[in-house]
């Protein structure tokens, strides 16, 4: 596999790096398990994190998986930074560049902002935290890790084991804003990358306006789709994009919309319930149905940690010992 | 006789009849001779025009100049240059300037302005004050200075019956509306064209109802008034049909196409580049088949730049925070001729491009023309003002966005090569361009 030299979609990883960084990951995990939980992977290595959108789990996610591997992490709190005087993205990513940053992660609600950024960095390596309705790569290659790690657990096996064979048919069924949703987009592309078959469900407002190319079934009814799904991804509804005047009531969305106990009910005993956070709990997933084990969200944030530092590997060409070297 | 000072020797001149090879003489800002070969008098400057076409100086019905108020981006001065190397020896100066051309004063400094430049420069008026789509602008106090076309250009009139009431009164002043034809409330925030790949791409589209809406609304009113409306840049399968039945009907409606719009497609937001962003947007292959089809079969009479300068630090920005426009001038008429001349061959590329534009904005030999402006459209024959634009078709050029004459970098066609450069520009018997290069 060829070592992508920013990540900015998923699809610039491709199947086989996808099956890469679950690989890495996974290993990382482990790392996460010990007493000393830092490795020097990345000594000397320094990553800025320069988000222009409110995060809490993305960020500090990206960070703690930074400093795991030893390497100096930057940040930049636009609140508090010249961006506030009038500093354009570009001149506030060359200024960055000019410190030897080696590793920018970006946020930001223009789609495609980090495109641009990759376009004027130099040298530094470019990681998408999530761009406008575009995409959230890494949240997907979380999302789809933490997949793996439950059916693994279920076999008995250690998910490396199960390789990406175990996505093979499997039945995702994504629900809620897709039209407004980054993390839609990325994990549309990396459980269809991996063979899953994706399903979308959605009031009619809140699908893409065309979804010619999206290797995807939609579903008319949540309700009849629910028995058939192996995976349930819920979304949140984009209220601060606006997205609630896309249904004519939060009460309606979530009657229609909603992981109610109901609906619960009618999904296979096996089905895992994933949700890229924050949860507004009462709309598009009940409070009760939140705590349910088969809801791995808090798996899922556990997992983002071994996720990015794979990610942040990849990219900036740290030693792996045992690892095979591709490039 | 007229002395003559200029003589173009080799070309081929292109007229409504035909194409013929003959020498051309200039003598006073006109054509005094048109003959198979012509001996230069002693002191007059001859250029080469061997294996060149000699159409007449292109008319833009679509350029914006930004002066005053964005002079950053552009002037009256280095657009009308950018025009005359495009081949142009008239524009009609788009009113959304701030402030708007919106009163007599305004379009009196930017006439003043293009008295001086490489290209004659004409000026729309804004149909509204302001272009704030509320009140009328004083569209008799600017017709009186030769204003002839008023346009609320970068957004569209939304409120119907202000556009009614507009088409009333432009009625009586024998003056011709032109609508940018968009739907605000269907457009909403769109940064492109709403389709597959604006989908993928995670932003927000503009329909292309949202276009094709105020094209139908607008003959709608064309059909209960009687006034005339000319269509700015049409982008849509949808608008060219709307467009192609009113004329059967007999409507008294033109239209223009932009040249990006006869060949980009939607697909080359891929990268986000922002130097891709127009408003109407690039659209799909379809869309490009049926403007390129709506010119040939004479539903769109013009084909017009809609040049739209962007200071380069506007540019440099995410896709969706970057204002709307590409630059046109320059790279118009090697575009038209890739796309065009198979099919329609010179005589009917240069009418879309010069005669049938400049019979729209009213700047013929017949028309009242605005003070101190030559006929311009042609045809080129003996007594007629030398506006002369001469082609060659064979030779390639590579589009470096550093070398255009703007002063914004903004083309969409930085690194691609075109077949077809203007070589020479005479405006009023001058050269204004030889062999590519502005004479001021």
């Amino acid at each position: 596999m060829k070592r992508p030299q920013h990540l900015l979609s998923i699809s610039d990883l491709g199947t086989d790096g996808i099956a890469e960084v679950l690989r890495v990951a996974e290993a990382f995990a482990e790392v996460e398990r010990r007493s000393v939980r830092k490795v020097p992977t990345l000594r000397g290595k320094a990553v800025a994190t320069l988000f222009f959108e409110e995060s809490t789990r993305t960020r500090l996610s990206f960070e703690t998986a930074a400093k795991r591997l030893s390497a100096d992490v930057l940040s930049l709190a636009v609140a508090g930074s010249s961006v506030k005087k009038g500093e354009s993205l570009r001149d506030t990513v060359e200024t960055v560049e000019a410190m030897g940053i080696d590793a920018i992660i970006i946020r930001h609600g223009s789609s495609g902002a980090p495109h641009r950024v990759a376009q004027w960095a130099t040298r530094a390596r470019v990681i998408n935290a999530g761009d406008g309705w575009h995409e959230h790569p890494t949240q997907a290659l979380l999302d789809c890790f933490t997949v793996r790690q439950v059916l693994a657990e279920r076999k008995g096996a250690v998910p490396e084991e199960l390789g990406i064979d175990c996505f093979a048919g499997l039945r995702v069924l994504i629900v809620g804003d897709i039209r407004h949703s980054r993390v839609a987009r990325s994990e549309v592309l990396a459980y269809s990358a991996l063979g899953a078959k994706v399903t979308l469900v959605a009031p009619g407002s809140l699908l893409p306006p065309s979804l010619e190319g999206w290797p995807v079934t939609v579903a008319p009814d949540f309700d009849a789709a629910l028995g058939d799904a192996d995976v349930v991804s819920l979304l949140r509804l984009q209220a601060e994009r606006g997205s609630g005047s896309y249904v004519p009531s939060l009460r309606e969305y979530t009657a229609g919309w909603g992981l109610t106990a109901r609906r619960v009910e009618l999904l296979g005993e096996d089905a895992i319930v994933t949700h890229p956070g924050p949860m507004v709990r009462g709309v598009e997933i009940a409070s009760d149905v939140a705590d349910l084990p088969r809801t791995v969200a808090t798996q899922q944030v556990t997992n983002g940690v071994a996720v990015r530092m794979a990610i942040l590997f990849l990219l900036l060409g740290g030693e792996w010992p045992g690892a095979d070297r591709h490039d | 006789m007229t002395e003559v000072t200029l003589v173009l020797r080799g070309g081929s001149v292109v007229s409504p009849e035909g194409v013929r090879r003959v020498d051309l003489a200039v003598g006073g800002g006109t054509v005094v001779a048109l003959a198979a070969s012509i001996d230069p008098p002693r002191g007059a400057t001859v250029l080469d025009a061997r294996g060149c076409l000699i159409g007449p100086g292109l008319v833009d019905l679509h350029t914006h100049l930004r002066q005053p108020g964005r002079e950053e981006a552009e002037t009256v001065e280095t657009g009308a240059r950018a025009a005359a190397l495009g081949g142009y020896t008239a524009v009609l100066a788009m009113p959304n300037t701030e402030p708007a051309i919106d009163c007599a004063a305004t379009a009196q400094e930017v006439l003043a302005l293009g008295r001086s430049a490489p290209a004659e420069v004409a000026v729309a008026g804004a149909i509204t004050v302001g272009r704030a789509g509320k009140a009328l602008a004083p569209m008799g106090e600017l017709a009186g200075l030769g204003v002839h076309i008023f346009t609320d250009d970068g957004s569209g009139v939304q409120d119907g019956g202000l556009m009614r009431r507009a088409l009333d009164y432009a009625k009586g002043l024998g003056v011709t509306l032109a609508q940018h034809c968009e739907d605000e409330s269907l457009a909403g925030s769109g940064a492109m064209h709403e389709g597959s790949w604006s989908s993928r791409l995670g932003l927000p589209g503009i329909p292309a109802v949202a276009e094709e809406a105020m094209v139908a609304r607008d003959i709608g009113l064309v059909r209960l008034t009687g006034a005339p409306v000319h269509f700015l840049h049409l982008s849509t399968a949808g608008s060219v049909d709307l467009v192609r039945s009113a004329k059967a009907e007999g409507l008294p409606v033109t239209a223009e196409a932009a040249p990006h719009h006869m060949v980009l497609t939607h697909a080359e937001v891929a990268g986000y580049d922002p130097v891709f962003k127009v408003n109407p947007p690039l659209r799909t292959d379809d869309d490009v088949a049926a403007v390129v089809a709506g010119l040939c079969d004479g539903t769109i009479d013009a084909v017009a730049t809609d040049h739209a300068p962007h200071a380069p630090e506007s540019k440099d920005v995410p896709f969706d925070q970057a204002p709307p426009g590409m630059l046109g001038l320059q790279t118009s008429l090697p575009i038209a001729w890739q796309v065009l001349s198979a099919r329609l061959g010179p005589e009917r590329l240069f009418a879309l491009m010069s005669a049938q534009p400049a019979a729209i904005a009213r700047l013929t030999a017949t028309d009242a023309r605005p003070a101190g402006h030559s006929a311009q459209g042609g045809p080129i024959e003996v007594g007629a003002a030398a506006n002369l634009c001469v082609f060659d078709p064979t030779a390639s050029t590579v589009v470096d966005p550093r070398r255009l004459a703007s002063r914004s970098r903004n083309t969409p066609y930085a690194g691609r090569a075109f077949v077809g450069a203007v070589r020479h520009t005479v405006l009023r018997g001058e050269p204004v361009v030889v062999d590519a290069v502005a004479q001021r």
